[in-house]
């Protein structure tokens, strides 16, 4: 069955609780149930079930002619991955952080992503590559990054990034059936890993029997007139506690969680700002040349008069992602600066 | 080998492991009884290297302050027994303004140029760059040498088979040392390596390769002599593998229910007893210098910690500097 109700969080049937990860894990397992051409593969995707749980219980369950341990050669196992997809596979590839795909890169952007558009549409390339986002935790500037921007930008991929437990296994679940790659980005922090600060919607109601979420399709997942915030990934959380704040101040703010970036969905932020008037972008990536000017974009090619006051954009200002605490916390869309963000465009 | 090597090999030794005891120490500090890795004096992910002293203090004894060396994400063993500034590495890892990167770069990018000491957090991508340290110095006219460290999981990386191509022919002054700690996270040596052993591989570049098959200091001080030795007169590139263990996990919080019964085994070699009652029964230590030697290190890593902790934290706006020189 398919979610259509995308205006709220809530799945349609089901009550029962599972984090992210596990919502991730159980959209995976009903595929490889379903279908015997998906099968899984990357580092510590086995025994370790995924350094982010993404793939926990699997090798247990489908063996591991089907979950498969890599050597750390993602260039290889990447395009083996793309490879076996071109020849009836449907491959779920993990590259474990995302920071990794600098010496991949050539096998996702220019062999994945454009295999189908060189061949005239005759070869399909139907794969999931998904990979861990984010930071917070001071992890440093080769494992916090977000750049689902760079991905976005270049064609022939999809790429999607669910905030919580629901959305994570549509998406799983829709991105394996689809005949195209998808890089499918899971932020830390959504997790719901024991090991790391959670936040409260990482773990969230999950219908149990298999669904797809349409990808490219936008959640308006708080309704407001004052502001619209269009966001994605962990940040849908913090915006979504820093519009309850502001409801308390009288400040009515519409959140979207993007859902998707390719395809993305223009019309929900459009109709958005059209009521509101107001827009503020908050993205975990690097501010120039990406998410938050694509935006802006957008609306200066519709109607360049529907803002009524300067767009705001929290985003990473461009520089490495830091160590230490006080500076990584600096950088980030934090709660603090997004409230700044939504009170500056609302003037009060 | 002369003795008094030996007991400098052990004092290297034990150093490093004062260090990385004291580091673990502080960093689950604050993350009991929860562990939260973003947690306590010293966030992040944190890759000790217990076990693997012999590798650093056998390699590093033959370098001098102006050779290079990269190193990977497990760095510590590596930078101290290269001359890193203890104090200031201490204060990065507590992410301190006075911290060799002011706080910037953290446990996993450590760079010291006083000592052309460097690590990296992407596996294997320190080989490239160690290349073209040997470049330079050979360029420069120099008989310094740069040595690339990594991990026998690194060793299926693209990135290093080129810089073995490279380096060998352009018959630079690398050496290539793998630290075969049996593990890549949970991966085992089976299950991510074709050849029995990766010196097989550099044949494959037509450079020798050596083999330490027993994570004893003596055979890594031997054998990377030779290779250091080749490296200086100009005779090109050495690979060379050190079987040696992971002590502890992958990274702290790691449960490591992948490694069943090979991790008492591993425990049951730790290279430092053995090394000490080695010393111990050949007399050249007897127990109050065994004792004295202990004391040292642990007066100096505490004082590190001490330092550490006393310098101020980053001023938030810090984040904005340093993006370009
Ligand atoms: C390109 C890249 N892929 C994957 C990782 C994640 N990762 C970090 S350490 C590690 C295992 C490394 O194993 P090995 O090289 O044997 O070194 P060890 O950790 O055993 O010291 C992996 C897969 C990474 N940092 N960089």
């Amino acid at each position: 069955m398919t979610v259509t109700d995308t205006t709220t969080n809530k799945p349609s049937s089901g009550v029962r609780r599972l984090t992210t990860a596990r919502a991730m894990v159980e959209a995976i397992a009903q595929e490889m149930e379903r279908d015997p051409s998906v099968f899984v593969m990357g580092e510590d995707v086995g025994a370790y079930g995924g350094i982010f749980g993404s793939t926990t219980g699997l090798l247990e369950r489908f063996g591991s002619e089907r979950v498969m341990d890599t050597p750390i050669s993602e260039t290889g196992f990447i395009g083996a991955g793309i490879g076996a997809a071109i020849e009836g596979m449907r491959p779920i590839v993990e590259l474990m952080f995302v920071d990794f795909f600098g010496v991949c890169m050539d096998q996702i952007y220019n062999h994945m992503a454009k295999i189908h558009y060189e061949s005239g549409g005759h070869v399909k390339v139907p794969m999931v590559l998904m990979a861990a986002v984010g930071g917070g935790y001071s992890d440093g500037a080769q494992h916090s990054q977000c750049l689902w921007g760079t991905f976005a930008h270049l064609p022939g991929m999809k790429v999607v990034v669910p905030s919580n437990p629901a959305d994570a296994k549509g998406l799983m679940i829709a991105a394996i059936r689809d005949d195209n790659p998808v890089i499918y980005l899971f932020h830390k922090g959504v997790m719901g890993l024991p090991w790391m600060a959670k936040n409260s919607r990482a773990i969230g109601p999950v219908p149990e029997e298999p669904y797809e979420l349409p990808i490219g399709k936008a959640a308006v997942v708080r309704e407001g007139r004052d502001a619209t915030v269009v966001t994605l990934s962990l940040s849908v959380h913090h915006t979504l506690d820093v519009a309850d704040e502001l409801a308390a101040q009288g400040i009515d703010v519409e959140v979207i969680d993007l859902r998707s970036l390719v395809p993305l969905d223009g019309e929900t932020v459009l109709a958005s700002v059209a009521k509101t008037g107001r827009l503020v972008v908050v993205d975990e990536d690097y501010r120039s040349f990406g998410l938050s000017g694509e935006l802006a974009a957008l609306i200066a090619e519709h109607d360049p008069g529907m803002l009524r006051a300067p767009l705001v954009r929290v985003a990473v200002p461009d520089v490495p992602i830091p160590y230490a605490r006080p500076l990584e916390r600096f950088v980030l869309p934090t709660p603090e600066r997004i409230k700044s963000g939504i009170v500056s465009v609302v003037g009060r | 080998m002369g003795e008094d090597i030996k007991v400098q090999l052990y004092t290297t030794m034990v150093r490093i492991r004062t260090y990385e005891e004291a580091i673990l120490r502080e960093y689950h500090r604050d993350k009991s009884p929860v562990f939260d890795i973003g947690a306590g004096r010293i966030p992040g992910e944190m890759h000790l290297s217990a076990g693997q002293e012999p590798v650093a203090a056998g390699l590093c004894a033959h370098l001098r302050p102006d050779d290079a060396i990269t190193a990977p994400h497990r760095p510590h063993h590596l930078a101290l027994a290269h001359g890193v500034d203890m104090k200031r590495m201490t204060a990065e890892i507590f992410g301190r303004e006075s911290g060799l990167g002011r706080g910037k770069g953290g446990h996993m990018h450590l760079f010291d140029p006083a000592v052309h000491f460097g690590c990296s957090g992407i596996i294997a991508q320190g080989a490239p760059t160690a290349v073209g340290a040997a470049l330079a110095f050979k360029r420069q006219g120099s008989d310094r040498v740069a040595v690339s460290v990594v991990g026998e999981g690194a060793a299926n990386q693209g990135g290093f088979h080129e810089s073995l191509n490279l380096a060998s022919l352009w018959r630079l002054p690398v050496v290539f040392v793998i630290e075969d700690n049996g593990w890549g996270i949970s991966v085992p040596r089976s299950a991510s390596t074709s050849v029995p052993s990766n010196i097989d591989r550099a044949a494959g570049y037509a450079m020798p390769g050596e083999l330490v098959e027993d994570n004893s200091v003596d055979g890594v001080y031997e054998a990377a002599g030779r290779a250091v030795t080749r490296a200086r007169k100009g005779e090109g590139p050495t690979l060379l593998e050190i079987r040696t263990i992971r002590l502890w996990g992958h990274f702290e919080g790691d449960a490591q229910a992948y490694r069943g019964e090979e991790l008492a085994q591993a425990q049951a070699s730790d290279p430092l007893p053995i090394y000490e009652q080695r010393l111990l029964k050949d007399g050249l230590l007897d127990e109050a210098a065994v004792a004295a030697i202990k004391e040292q290190a642990v007066n100096e890593v505490e004082d590190a910690i001490a330092f550490a902790l006393s310098s101020a934290e980053p001023a938030p706006e810090e984040a904005l500097e340093d993006v370009f020189a």
